[in-house]
């Protein structure tokens, strides 16, 4: 799976943060998200999911890739 | 009028002879007046308050474009001129998106404070039910807008100032709310009883603040975990030794975090109340959702918060159908285009959620309070989000969406396990009042509650 951000909607509110660490970052610089696996394991997907899925301002997506 | 380039001035809506324009029609029917500029002139048409032309967008189209310009084209900083004395001097209504990110990093809305806020919204509203008694009447307005100061200032600026308040700073922040006439486009210092009342509340705002930081300097410093909002800002000093800010400086600033998230969370409850009290099978649907949540008598957690979908789009469909904010501005700084429509610069811009929100083509049925339309499936407010825009949209959106939506979620999931209710006057006597830009319930707004056994 990869996960793209839209930084046209990002406003750093950091749920995605609390939800799955491993795989974003609230920047302090840009205070909006950084991406630090595009490619996340599968192992990370539960907590990817919840990130992509509790966003408030839905500018995270998930993609299936095979 | 077409120019060599294709483009058109923005075609003008019918009425408005008077000095002022359209000032009067927009102090009482502005939804008839938006409506107007939509049927007549599509989805840019203007309208004029005094010397200030107005360019309504409305539409996926138009409102796109709006939510997209960048703030160097069309600012919000210069758009509410009805704000600067509410918030008083150096007290800035609305900073840039860059800046307001960094509120976030810095400030209670952050996702990392809201598991706390959603435990102490809830332990307000339940103080807020205890004082209210086994049962009787209430006015929608004032006990949510009461509600809500208690909530907005516990979460934003600490629980100890929310206990040093009471319903007098409710009443007086009410007053701020109600001076917000349009005639601000025109004079905002007109000689008008609401500006005199909205003057007066300020004072006497800054004086109840006052006598909070004198009781705090007599009490000496806090312990750290006691330390809120407040003991930062009246321990900081400038480099000669002065204090950094006044007691009115402070004041102002408190005003403005609190004034976003007042009367709109407020409004949106009462609304959201009105329109389950008139669709008995939604509240049903929704008390049942939450006694299947809550069955294990567990506390009102921010997870249990997250997983309500009836009852969110309960408050979707109330905000939907009563935004809290009518009209949205900014002001042309360069030259904007929409479509074929060239906006010159000076002019005012503006979308306004009351009728984006309700155009059928987005959303079928427009008028009828239908929560089944963010159900999934269905999705409208994602699938049309361009023209469903109670918050906003794009990186300009309410940034404290989340924390609304949340807070709304905790108020119901108290008082609709806790009590009954019923309306307490003919259905179709709810409305909004328009008379100011801060819209708000028309009074009397009646509600009849009893504990439920």
């Amino acid at each position: 799976m990869r996960v793209e951000a839209d930084y046209g909607l990002c406003q750093g509110h950091g749920v995605c943060e609390s939800e799955c660490p491993e795989v974003f970052r609230v920047s302090k610089e840009s205070n909006q998200v950084e991406i630090l696996d595009a490619n996340p394991s599968e192992a990370l997907r539960s907590q990817v999911e919840a990130a992509v899925k509790y966003c408030p301002t839905l500018a995270l997506k998930l993609l299936e890739e095979d | 009028m077409r120019t060599t380039t294709g483009l058109r001035e923005p075609p003008k809506v019918s009425g408005g002879d008077a000095p002022d324009g359209h000032l009067e029609e927009l102090r009482h029917d502005p939804i008839g007046l938006m409506w107007r500029v939509r049927n007549e002139c599509g989805p840019a048409g203007e309208f004029r308050l005094g010397h200030k032309e107005v360019v309504l967008l409305s539409g996926a189209e138009a409102n796109e474009a709006f939510f997209r310009a960048p703030e160097e084209q069309l600012d919000q900083a210069e758009a509410y001129p009805f704000m600067k004395p509410i918030f008083g001097p150096g007290v800035v209504f609305d900073a840039p998106p860059e800046q307001r990110r960094q509120a976030l990093h810095n400030q209670a809305l952050h996702d990392k404070f809201m598991r706390g806020h959603a435990a102490t919204i809830a332990d307000e509203v339940e103080r807020m039910v205890e004082a209210a008694g086994t049962g009787g009447e209430l006015d929608l307005l004032d006990w949510f807008a009461e509600l809500t100061i208690y909530t907005s200032s516990a979460c934003l600026i600490g629980k100890k100032f929310r206990t040093e308040l009471d319903w007098r700073f409710a009443e007086l922040y009410h007053d701020l709310e109600r001076g917000t006439d349009a005639i601000a486009y025109v004079d905002a210092y007109a000689p008008i009883e609401s500006f005199r009342r909205r003057d007066a509340a300020r004072s006497a705002l800054v004086e109840l603040v006052e006598a909070i930081i004198a009781k705090r300097e007599a009490a000496g410093p806090p312990s750290d975990e006691d330390r809120d909002l407040l003991d930062v800002l009246i321990s900081l000093r400038k480099p000669d030794g002065a204090l950094r800010y006044n007691a009115d400086t402070i004041t102002g600033m408190f005003i403005s975090m609190m004034f976003a998230g007042h009367h709109t969370t407020s409004g949106t409850a009462a609304w959201t109340l009105i329109e389950l009290l008139r669709h008995p099978e939604h509240l049903s649907a929704v008390r049942a959702e939450l006694d299947g949540l809550f069955a294990d008598g567990g506390e009102v957690s921010y997870q249990a918060l997250r997983e309500m979908p009836k009852l969110q789009a309960a408050i979707k469909e109330a905000l939907r159908l009563h935004p809290p904010l009518i009209l949205l501005l900014r002001v042309a700084k360069e030259e904007f285009v929409v479509g074929d429509v060239r906006v010159s610069p000076g002019k005012l811009v503006a979308a306004s959620p009351a009728i984006s929100n309700r155009l059928a083509e987005s959303f079928p049925d427009p008028d009828s309070f239908v929560p089944d339309r963010y159900l999934d499936p269905r999705q409208e407010d994602i699938d049309h989000r361009w023209n469903w825009i109670p918050f906003g949209a794009g990186k300009h959106r309410c940034i404290g969406a989340a924390f609304a939506m949340m807070q709304l979620k905790a108020i119901f999931s108290v008082l609709l396990r806790t009590w009954d209710l019923e309306l307490a006057q003919p259905s179709d006597t709810y409305r909004n009042d328009h008379s100011k830009m801060v819209v708000q319930l028309q009074q009397p707004c009646l509600a009849r509650f009893e504990r439920s056994s």
